[in-house]
């Protein structure tokens, strides 16, 4: 207590900017992922997975119906074979995972870190190069994606995207570099904490599952502690229909996934329960404009985005206060 | 310059409740080599990481290049090279990309980079070597790297962490060779080591380190006479009777004790340089003489018998 009260007490202005040496940082480890052989395995994963799930979506699309073909190149499912975008659901906290999960214990391990360290940079150029870095690769890699997707699309159905389908694309582009980003900045915060790399790639696929399997039997468990004892009317029933839902969201998988639906799928209108009033003289099955589903999602990304930088936040604060010292 | 390179001031610092360094005063001037000397976990590398900003001391001052490290960081890490003990490299990165890194988050671009670079490496005679990978490099070669990363930024003053570890004795008489011509440049270098008869070589002071404490500190000859009483100590073999031989060499002027080590060999301790007045002595008591030695003032006798007197001190 009296040491915070001490550093409260310190003039808080420092000495330059902490962006010195960001560039360098973020370069060379932009190089490291781009070139690295893990890297190598993962565009091999995701470049089968995308052409997999777009040639079987390709084959089961119902051409008569020309709306959203591209989008649908992301949302066919064929039975044994999930979607992309289902694929994409647990595909991206793997990738993040494994980009971020050894980028300070390893540098620690390699006794690098104080070496770097004593050059004339803050700590926080070097932990934020690590997680743009991350961010970035991921982001080029799922550009590319999306480009291979559209360019299969063009060549398979024969007719351009539309401007709306190409704006939902990239929004759900962004959605998920963001998806990712929260378990980068997870995976680099148990990267921070744990000394060993396999114990904070553990650790982060253990959130992963956790949030994958268990969350929504979780969530069933907590409703009944947090929910009315008694449902007597519809208000209450909605009241407990909304927590279940809420409870839910807490799980960015859960987060993503209805990112996903509302973009990818314009004529979905609602993410909760729908009223009957509430349908009244509604144009059922009509595609909702791209502004109307940006607004549904609007929470859901700006969510996403909040806990990316919440979790790094935790990050940094640990990393600034960590002994370099072997 | 007028103000001295490393200037500390009851430096302290507590990790809980225990003390690493306790209540240190160090002035290292411009062009000075020195070293800071103990056992493992006496506080040097403590002591090292205060002086960097690496650390934030708990009490007391420091000032480094008339700057203080926590509150300058950038300014001290642009001047300070700080070579860390078992330095670490990117592996799969070859010895010249792991430099131009470092040159780049010193802010080097362009054509200096490449100069600076090129330099570094002549300097510890790695250009041959410089487009391996420096997971290939042996152990002398990556401490020499650590070194050419050190130079990268012309430092004004260098500081190393047990620089010598885990070298061979040709690899590690080679790296003080390399201090050295740094000195020559008019580099102040600062320097820890456990291992004294190295570093005694190099070091124009030294300061002892026990528990945390800076118990000694000056030049070799300097702690010689105050720890070994100014003496040099004289071997002596010659044949005759030990009582008279022994009672002849006390006579001697300036001779303060004289200890009987085997049967016909003697040590004497002396305030000067007295081996012809005891060759004469041995002489005139009808000894034989073999063989006179004069003993080097030698760091590793000066902090045995430090601690030996310390421990003795505390037991009594």
């Amino acid at each position: 207590m009296l040491k915070l009260l001490d550093s409260w007490r310190r003039p808080t202005e420092r000495e330059g900017s902490p962006w010195i040496g960001l560039g360098a940082v973020l370069f060379k480890e932009m190089a490291d992922h781009l070139t690295g052989a893990r890297m190598r395995i993962l565009e091999l994963l995701i470049v089968i997975t995308a052409v997999g799930t777009v040639y079987t979506a390709l084959q089961n699309l119902n051409r008569n119906n020309s709306e959203f073909l591209y989008l649908r190149l992301f949302t066919t499912a064929q039975d044994p074979l999930p979607s992309f975008v289902g694929f994409l659901g647990f595909l991206v906290p793997l990738i993040a995972i494994a980009l971020a999960f050894d980028a300070v214990n390893s540098e620690f391990n390699r006794r690098t870190l104080s070496r770097i360290l004593a050059q004339p940079v803050y700590r926080d150029a070097f932990l934020f190069g690590k997680f743009l870095s991350c961010l970035l690769t991921l982001a080029i890699v799922f550009a590319a994606i999306w480009l291979l997707i559209f360019g299969l699309g063009i060549v398979s159905l024969g007719v351009p995207p539309t401007a709306e389908e190409t704006g939902r694309a990239l929004l759900f582009l962004i959605a998920t570099v963001f998806y990712g980003g929260i378990w980068i900045s997870l995976a680099l915060l148990f990267s921070i904490l744990f000394r060993s790399p396999a114990t904070a790639a553990l650790a982060a696929i253990a959130v992963w599952l956790f949030f994958t399997v268990f969350w929504n039997i979780v969530a069933g468990l907590l409703l009944p502690v947090f929910a009315p004892q008694q449902v007597t009317n519809l208000l209450d029933l909605i009241a407990v229909w909304e927590l279940q839902l809420a409870l839910e969201r807490i799980s960015p998988i859960r987060l993503f996934a209805e990112i996903a639906v509302i973009l990818l799928r314009p004529a979905e209108r609602s993410l909760g329960i729908i009223l009957p009033i509430q349908l009244d003289r509604a144009l059922l099955g009509a595609p909702l404009p791209l502004d109307q589903s940006l607004l549904l999602i609007w929470p859901h990304l700006t969510s996403l985005i909040a806990a990316t930088f919440l979790l790094f936040a935790v990050g940094y604060v640990i990393f600034q206060r960590q002994e370099i010292r072997a | 310059m007028d103000h001295p390179v490393i200037e500390a001031q009851n430096l302290t610092k507590q990790y809980g409740n225990f003390t690493a360094v306790k209540d240190l005063n160090l002035i290292v001037s411009a062009g000075e080599v020195f070293g800071l000397l103990g056992p493992n976990g006496a506080g040097k590398t403590t002591t090292i990481l205060m002086l960097l900003g690496l650390t934030e001391p708990t009490r007391g001052q420091v000032r480094v290049l008339g700057l203080d490290p926590t509150r300058y960081p950038l300014s001290v890490k642009a001047r300070v090279g700080y070579l860390p003990d078992q330095v670490g490299f990117y592996d799969d990165l070859t010895a010249r990309e792991n430099l131009s890194y470092i040159a780049r988050l010193n802010g080097l671009s362009g054509k200096e980079l490449n100069l600076r670079v090129e330099e570094a490496l002549e300097h510890v005679h790695l250009r041959r070597v410089a487009d391996q990978r420096v997971g290939t490099f042996s152990r002398g070669m990556r401490q020499r790297l650590g070194l050419a990363d050190v130079l990268l930024k012309r430092p004004q003053l260098i500081i190393m962490d047990e620089p010598t570890q885990g070298l061979d004795p040709e690899l590690a008489r080679e790296f003080l060779g390399l201090i050295h011509s740094l000195k020559q440049e008019g580099i102040t270098i600062l320097l820890s080591s456990h291992l004294l008869h190295q570093v005694q070589e190099v070091c124009d002071r030294v300061g002892l380190f026990h528990r945390g404490q800076m118990v000694l500190e000056g030049t070799v000859p300097d702690l010689a006479q105050k720890v070994l009483g100014g003496a040099y100590v004289i071997g002596v073999h010659a044949e005759g009777s030990p009582e008279e031989l022994q009672n002849a060499l006390r006579m001697v002027s300036q001779v303060r004790a004289v200890h009987s080590v085997a049967s016909d060999r003697y040590q004497v301790e002396a305030q000067s340089d007295v081996r012809a007045e005891i060759a004469q002595a041995v002489v005139q008591a009808g000894g034989r003489l073999f063989g006179l030695t004069i003993q080097h003032q030698n760091l590793e006798e000066i902090y045995r018998r430090y601690f030996e007197e310390a421990k003795d001190a505390q037991a009594a």
